[in-house]
This record gives C-alpha cells, structure tokens and sequence, in this order.
C-alpha cells in the first residue's frame, strides 16, 4: 500500500491533524517507508492463528462499585484551556 | 558525601547516624544544581518539598518507625502523576497540567517514604528511543561527547547515572527502561506485562506500557519492584498474583540453563565491542557452571515491524483525548471546533508523534485493519508462542540489550526505520508481556557502557533478579 495526497488527507482528517503544504511530501515518504517495511509481515503464514488481544492472565477483574470522593467539578475544571463556572468552554458548534 | 550505590548502604548510614535524609537531599540538590542544565535530565525539581520531607523522614527514622524506602531519593518520569505536580508527558499539549491524582505506583513510594526529588525528561508520551524528541530538548548522556540518553526514560536514567538521585521510576513500552539504563550503564527492569499497575501512567500503548526502576544495583531494583508491584482496584488488568520477595536475591537454582539468540549476537549490525562483551559474558556464565546454547529465533526480523503497528495503532487512540479542551495547551484562534482540535493537535505534538499516531490511525482504518492491526496481532501470538517454548526448555534467553552503544546526539533522527532499529532487542519482552532486565556490561573503546539484557518467563521476577545479582561482576 502507498499513501497518496489524497490518503494523507483523509487519514489526517480521521487523527484530527492538519498536514501543511511545505511538510506533506516528508509525511507521506516517511509513512510509505514504514508500511513498505511493516508489511514483511506478509512473509509469514498466519492463515489458521489467532489474533492476540488480551496481554493480562486476568479476566473480569471486578471491585466493589464503592462510592468513594471522586475530583470535584473545581478540580476537573482546572487545567482547563478555557472554561467558565461550571462547564469546559470550546468554539461554537451551532450556528 | 559518600557516593551510594544502593539503599542498604543508606540506610546503614542514615540508623548509625552518620548522615541525615536532609544531607542526602542537599547532596543530590547540588548534583542537580552543577549539571542539570547540560544533561537536562530534570524538568522540575522540588527543591524546598523535598528537604521539608526529608525533615519528616528524619524524625520517623529517629523514632524507630519508618517506611522500606526511607532514604530513597527518587526521580519519577514525566509520564507519571504526583498529586499537585506538573506532568507534562513531554509534550507540549500538557503545558501547564498538574496531575490531580497520585498514579498507584507513586502513591506506593511515598507510603513507604521515598522522597521524589524532581521530574524527569522523557520522549513526547514514550515515543523515542534516545530522549530527543521532546518539548523540554534531548538528554545529555552524562559519558561521552554529545553522545544520547536513550530513550525514552532518558532523564530517568542520567539522574541516577550522573547522581542526581539515587533511583528512578521509568516506563518501558519497547525498550524504554532497559535501553536508557543500557547505554549508561546501570540496572534497568522491565517487569512483566500487568505486574506493576498503570493507573497514574498517561498511557501510550496500553498492552505495552510497564513501569520499571532504574537503579545502580539489582537490590535497589528488586526492592522497588516489591513496593510497587501487586494489585490494584484502579486497574483491572493489574495481575492479582502475590508479590514475592524479590530482595532476597537467592538464586533457586546453582545452575540455569541459558539461550542467547544467535541471530543477535553473531549479527554482523553489532558494534564489535558490543558482541565481545556479550560473548566475554556469556564464556563467563558457563564458567559459572551454567549451560549457554544458542538458539534460532526466525521471527526476530518481525519483532519490530509487529511492535510498531501495534503500538502506533494503541497510541493513535489513546492519543486522541488530547483535544485542546480538557487539559493542557489550546492553539489560538480558532473560530470552529474541528479547526480547534486540529490545530490544536498539529501545534503541540511533534513531528514523530504526529507520524505515529497518523500511522496507528492509518493501520486501524476500516479498509487496513485486517492487513495491518490484525496480521499482527496474528504474528503477536506467534512471537508469543515461540518464545513461551523456549523458556520452557530455558531459564532465560540472554542478548546484548542494544545493538550499539550510545548514539551521537542527531546520528538517528531523519530516518525513522534506523531509529526504531535501536530497539530490536527489547521490543521482544514487550511483545509478548515478559520481563526482561538490563544489567551493566563493560564498556567499549570511548568509555560507552554497553548493556546485556536477560529475559525471563512470566512473573519469574524472583530469579530473574537474583541470577542478574549473581552475574553481575
């Protein structure tokens, strides 16, 4: 697979990333050397294995649905870029 | 003041009343002061807090009543939140955040009064593999001209290298403990996957990410990962197997039976010195009387390419909670949401962290996952199983811990591929969730320690500790 102009864009768009003119051509060449070299993976047979998901021996660890003193809202809010009283501020959405 | 190697030594000291924790801190306070602003191991220190605490600790030592690590001066990473200090993973798009909790592990050190003297410079969320790609400036090796930390716990590992204090808590995702610990010579312990609990570390491939100590001695290691280890109601795939007393350091066994890979060790990639050293240690362990065969690992040429799909594709999405809107830096001017997130995201994150989550985003998209993030989780197993049938037959597979020693400072930065070629030895334990140390071996013409590393199986960290004790000479 080689990603084209059009690919970047796309796939930037999905990161949330803006891809600028003058650093395109780096990006693609850099992200096309990788997958060149990641798909030697192709060499190896892995018709009848399966995928491994899981790292930890652990399955279902549950605790006790406590309620215990979480951050207050003050707190939450405080490493806010831009914030009021009570709520995360961003651009508007709507129109 | 006496140069410590380790905490036994201290706290000798500190119970025979020939120093105070207060000395030590003003030791390591000066240490930091002479060299911190070549090396720049440290991105904050806490000066005032830390003497205040050793005061405290002082007291409780008089008083006969004190935590295991009392008297350790402890430098965490800037992956890992201590409760009213700035974590910054460094990056840019955590300008300003101050951590609001204390991960498990940091909160563990402080009950057992270790006292944490500053925060440690590291690659933008662990991505680098010679602490160069950071919004704080790369690490200096304290050896050396101009020559890398490692990365990406390299302000971990120069504080301690350069006595800036006296242990370090890293975090090792493929190599990034054992790496920096190899190319300055000390003792760096990637323990195994889900041993050490992950809540409190910002996260950059969660089925990777360990945290590990780095130390000048195995004992300070072990000691370490005995109070940090074990489970933990924050994260629900923390193992819930006991902690075993990793201090003890008493070998099982007189003789282990030990596989170095050959492909690693007769490469033609390895720097002469490295493969002398390594092969000089492994004539040693069988005139320890333990066996050393060499083994095949076909797979090995794989490792690198599985690792980095995988970890570009957890990344990418672990990423994508930094928006510009709950925490950290927010690019100025935008008059529309998407914008802002972009902008936001394209400003603060650097070039190769950019690649990586573009590449993870790339991997996990509807037409590619199968041929990317699924062919490798298939070769994931197969590493896996391969390497869980040699250690039924081995006590530990052995290799140098990196190829060469520590690079120039820019020698690996334009391309990629020969950066993430560092990393072929350590990716393996991360791969398939194995522990795996690095432990000083020798040095090479310039006076550059090089590294040999031992992996073990899954929670053997017991013997993995006290065989690494046993050999280190």
């Amino acid at each position: 697979m080689q990603i084209d102009q059009q690919t970047l864009q796309k796939i930037a768009h999905l990161a949330r990333l803006e891809m600028s003119e003058s650093s395109d051509h780096e990006m693609i060449d850099s992200l096309n050397s990788v997958l060149t070299w990641m798909e030697e993976l192709n060499e190896l047979d892995t018709e009848n294995v399966q995928p491994l998901i899981h790292m930890t021996e652990e399955v279902n660890a549950l605790r006790e649905d406590k309620i215990v003193p979480n951050i207050t809202r003050e707190q939450g809010l405080l490493n806010a870029p831009k914030k009021d009283e009570e709520y995360f501020r961003v651009p508007k959405v709507m129109e | 003041m006496k140069n410590y190697s380790t905490l036994r030594e201290i706290q000798k000291d500190l119970l025979a009343g020939t120093i105070t924790c207060r000395q030590l801190v003003e030791f390591y306070l000066k240490n930091i002061d002479e060299k911190n602003l070549k090396l720049n191991a440290f991105v904050s220190v806490y000066a005032e807090e830390s003497l205040q605490k050793a005061d405290e600790v002082d007291l409780k030592i008089k008083s006969g009543n004190y935590g295991k690590l009392a008297g350790m001066v402890l430098g965490i990473k800037d992956l890992l939140c201590y409760k009213d200090h700035p974590v910054s993973a460094g990056s840019k798009i955590l300008d300003g955040f101050e951590a609001q909790f204390n991960g498990t592990a940091v909160q563990r050190v402080l009950d057992e009064d270790a006292i944490i003297i500053g925060r440690q410079n590291c690659d933008e969320f662990g991505m680098g593999s010679t602490n160069e790609n950071s919004n704080f400036g790369p690490v200096l090796n304290a050896v050396g001209d101009h020559r890398v930390a490692g990365g990406s716990s390299g302000g971990s590992a120069v504080a301690v290298q350069a006595d800036m204090c006296l242990a370090s808590l890293g975090t090792d995702t493929g190599g990034s403990v054992r790496m920096p610990a190899g190319f300055c010579g000390l003792v760096g312990l990637k323990p195994t996957y889900s041993r050490v609990s992950r809540w409190g570390l910002i996260a950059y491939a969660s089925s990777f990410d360990c945290i590990g100590p780095i130390t000048k001695s195995v004992e300070d290691s072990a000691i370490l990962l005995e109070v940090i280890a074990g489970s933990d109601e924050q994260d629900s795939t923390v193992s819930t197997k006991e902690v075993e007393a990793y201090s003890e350091l008493v070998p099982e066994k007189k003789s282990y039976k030990i596989a170095y890979l050959r492909e690693a060790v007769e490469s033609e990639g390895l720097q002469p010195e490295v493969k002398a050293a390594t092969i000089a240690k492994l004539d040693f362990l069988k005139s320890q009387g333990h066996t050393v065969e060499a083994v095949d690992f076909p797979l090995i040429k794989h490792f690198l390419p599985t690792y980095y799909i995988l970890t570009t594709a957890e990344s990418s999405s672990n990423l994508s909670r930094f928006d510009g809107v709950k925490y950290g830096f927010r690019a100025a001017n935008s008059k529309e949401l998407i914008t802002m997130y972009k902008k936001t995201r394209s400003e603060a994150f650097r070039n190769e962290t950019r690649r990586r989550i573009m590449l993870g985003t790339f991997v996990l998209s509807a037409s590619y996952y199968d041929a990317y993030y699924t062919k490798a989780q298939k070769v994931r197993r197969l590493v896996k199983e391969y390497t869980d049938s040699l250690l039924e037959n081995y006590d530990f597979l052995v290799c140098p811990t990196t190829p060469t020693t520590a690079y120039k400072i820019g020698e690996k930065t334009a391309d990629p591929i020969q950066m993430y070629l560092g990393d072929l030895f350590t990716v393996q334990a991360n791969v398939v969730g194995l522990p795996a140390i690095s432990i000083p071996n020798g040095e090479d013409n310039e006076g550059m320690p090089i590294g040999f590393q031992i992996m073990a199986g899954a929670f053997q960290e017991k013997e993995l500790l006290a065989f690494s004790n046993a050999i280190l000479v």
